[in-house]
């Protein structure tokens, strides 16, 4: 079963680096070391690089797993994506998708759109396969000098000190050692740097077992996330269908919690199942795998110097693409953050927001992962019978349809945050201070059509006033990026969405992080205002 | 307290009834399945959360103490 990763280069090689000939008093220092090279790790790196910091990046692996892992990469993904200058090529190879439908038994009980209008860059959701994204990632960390990227480097042993951390790493031709003024540990669910610093890892096992396979064939259904509830290929339990690049299916099914692991997972005993679900047996497998999952999360997503994002800090149950989601999510939050702190811009205080915004963001999607999962498989049969209930209202109420829980797809946290300033003004809609920033379109001076997003990326993804000009541009800090938005040389919201989507009057102002979440608005933007939320954001006050 | 507990029918014994007939001739199964579709049907149409969850407390408080009167008489 070999995975089409044809297109995508996958296996790199380790190579001796000269910090391994240094020891004792001579070890490297290094301000930010990342373990592990899956999206989260590559995506931190890049975004950290192209702030101007070195990284070196380490990986116990030499190559890109295959398989069947993260395939649904959310509009924010992309959107961050977009800044680290791989968006495009991620759009183009994957599958555009926004529609969900969901069956109970023969029968469409409902469908969905979660992305109903129009006017944004880029999709609710693409579907692609995890290697693909990682191989485009590492090709653009290739591309960027300050990204010392170390395959078969494997951590081995850690020691905090107060002003960093000292690193034992193993290697084909050895161990060596080096400092970190910050390590961030991106390494997956089964982290041996949560074990090094001995924090436990809490929470929830669901029993039922779920059979993941991957077929490829040429198929004629649509580009939707289909979600069945009994269905008659599959009686009483439920199944997922989402489409992937190369002619490649998801199929996700319930298996019922005493199922043999081992006999499920045979291509012979899996085959007549999914024959019945397609109506045909033309497919070739791909990948077949059975798993359990489990929702828990780190108490802390900080240890001294060792910060933990993405799998290693918090896991979820897949229903709800809130993986690898939230881990580009933590990444994107955490990387200009470092670069702060790094440039003792900001005290080191300012990365406790991270674990604030980021921790309670896990909550959420523990959260809603748990009640699709319990949903999917009730507990008792009381929570059943409710399920029943609920299924059989939803053919004809509207209140029931919505209540139906097949996966509640990732969506960007709303942060509670003390780096957010409060509304002082009449808002009625927009973005509240620690939302991130809606997109919509927009015309330059000289007619070319934009998007906010991508003129944000311009702004350089600093600290930036997304201003809709009255005629007086605001008194704006040095250092701080702008986008006008109307006025004169302002840019033109030829279709009214961007005033729309910002609740925006003559002189509304929102003050952006670098990660592109509102950190305060005004109505009017006066300096002393602007100055001290922008002090609040950058954790100084 | 969002919830109300002041008697809202005109005719208590009119609503009483009617969610007794609705249970007359079921098993205890089809009863069961009754009372969930019915509590989900109220609950959407109340429409608020402070009130269902005040509506929950109360109604297990009512439970708890019932079964303990239960165990006590038993004892």
């Amino acid at each position: 079963m070999a995975a089409s990763t044809a297109q995508a280069k996958t296996q790199f090689g380790y190579r001796r680096h000269p910090d391994q000939d240094r020891s004792g008093a001579n070890v490297a220092e290094h301000p930010v070391v990342v373990v592990g090279a899956g999206p989260v790790g590559l995506s931190l790196a890049i975004d950290l690089a192209q702030r101007g910091q070195r990284v070196v990046l380490l990986d116990d692996a030499d190559r890109i797993g295959e398989g069947s892992r993260a395939i649904c990469f959310s509009k924010r993904s992309l959107e961050f994506w977009d800044r680290l200058g791989v968006g495009d090529r991620m759009v183009e190879k994957g599958v555009v998708w926004s529609v969900g439908k969901i069956f109970h038994g023969a029968a469409q009980l409902y469908q969905f759109n979660l992305l109903p209008e129009e006017g944004h860059k880029r999709p609710a959701f693409i579907n692609l396969q995890q290697f693909y994204a990682e191989a485009y990632l590492v090709d653009r960390v290739e591309q960027l000098p300050d990204i010392d990227l170390r395959w078969r480097n494997k951590v081995i042993a850690l020691e905090s000190r107060n002003d960093g951390v000292a690193l034992t790493i193993a290697t084909p031709e050895g161990s060596y050692q080096v400092h970190a003024s910050f390590v961030v540990a991106c390494d997956g669910a089964r982290s041996s740097l949560r074990q090094m610093v001995g924090a436990d890892f809490a929470g929830q096992v669901f029993e039922d077992q779920f059979l993941i396979a991957d077929v490829k064939m040429t198929a004629a259904f649509p580009t939707e996330r289909w979600f069945w509830f009994d269905p008659p290929f599959h009686a009483g339990r439920s199944a997922l269908l989402h489409r992937q690049p190369d002619d490649i299916w998801r199929i996700d099914l319930q298996l019922n919690p005493d199922a043999d692991p081992v006999a499920e997972k045979q291509p012979e005993n899996v085959r007549p199942r999914i024959a019945r679900m397609l109506g045909h047996d033309k497919f070739e497998f791909e990948w077949i795998s059975l798993y359990k999952f489990q929702c828990r999360r780190m108490a802390r997503f900080i240890h001294g110097r060792v910060v933990f994002a993405g799998d290693s800090a918090h896991q979820v149950s897949p229903f709800g693409a809130r993986g690898a989601n939230s881990g580009l999510e933590d990444a994107e939050n955490l990387a200009w953050k470092l670069d702060r702190v790094l440039r003792r811009l900001s005290p080191e205080g300012l990365l406790e927001s991270y674990h604030i915004e980021r921790s309670a963001a896990a909550d959420e999607n523990i959260r809603e992962s748990t009640r699709s999962t319990d949903f999917m498989a009730p507990v008792t049969k009381q929570e059943a019978r409710l399920r029943q209930a609920v299924l059989s209202l939803a053919e004809d109420t509207e209140f029931g349809k919505r209540m139906v829980n097949g996966g509640r797809l990732s969506v960007p946290s709303v942060y509670d945050t003390p780096l957010s300033s409060e509304d002082r003004d009449d808002w009625r809609g927009g973005p509240r201070p620690g939302a991130s920033m809606p997109d919509a379109p927009v015309t330059e001076q000289g007619g070319g059509s934009t998007y906010l997003t991508d003129v944000f990326i311009r702004q350089g993804t600093r600290f930036t006033l997304l201003e809709f000009g009255n005629g007086v541009a605001a008194d704006i800090p040095d250092g701080v990026g702008t986008i006008r938005v109307g006025g004169e040389g302002g840019l033109v919201d030829a279709q009214g969405l961007a005033g729309k989507r910002y609740d925006a009057e003559p002189g509304t102002a929102y003050l952006l992080r670098p990660d592109g979440y509102v950190a305060a608005r005004f109505r009017n933007a006066a300096r002393p205002a602007l100055d001290a939320a922008l002090a609040r954001a950058a954790g100084v006050s | 307290m969002a919830l109300s507990t002041r008697s809202n029918f005109a005719k208590p014994d009119d609503a009483f009834r009617a969610i007794v007939e609705a249970h007359r001739g079921l098993t205890e199964a089809q009863s069961a399945d009754l009372d969930a579709a019915l509590v989900l049907v109220l609950a959407n149409h109340i429409g608020d959360l402070d009130v269902l969850r005040e509506a929950i407390a109360l109604a297990k408080r009512r439970m708890l103490d019932t079964s303990q009167q239960q165990q006590q008489q038993q004892q």
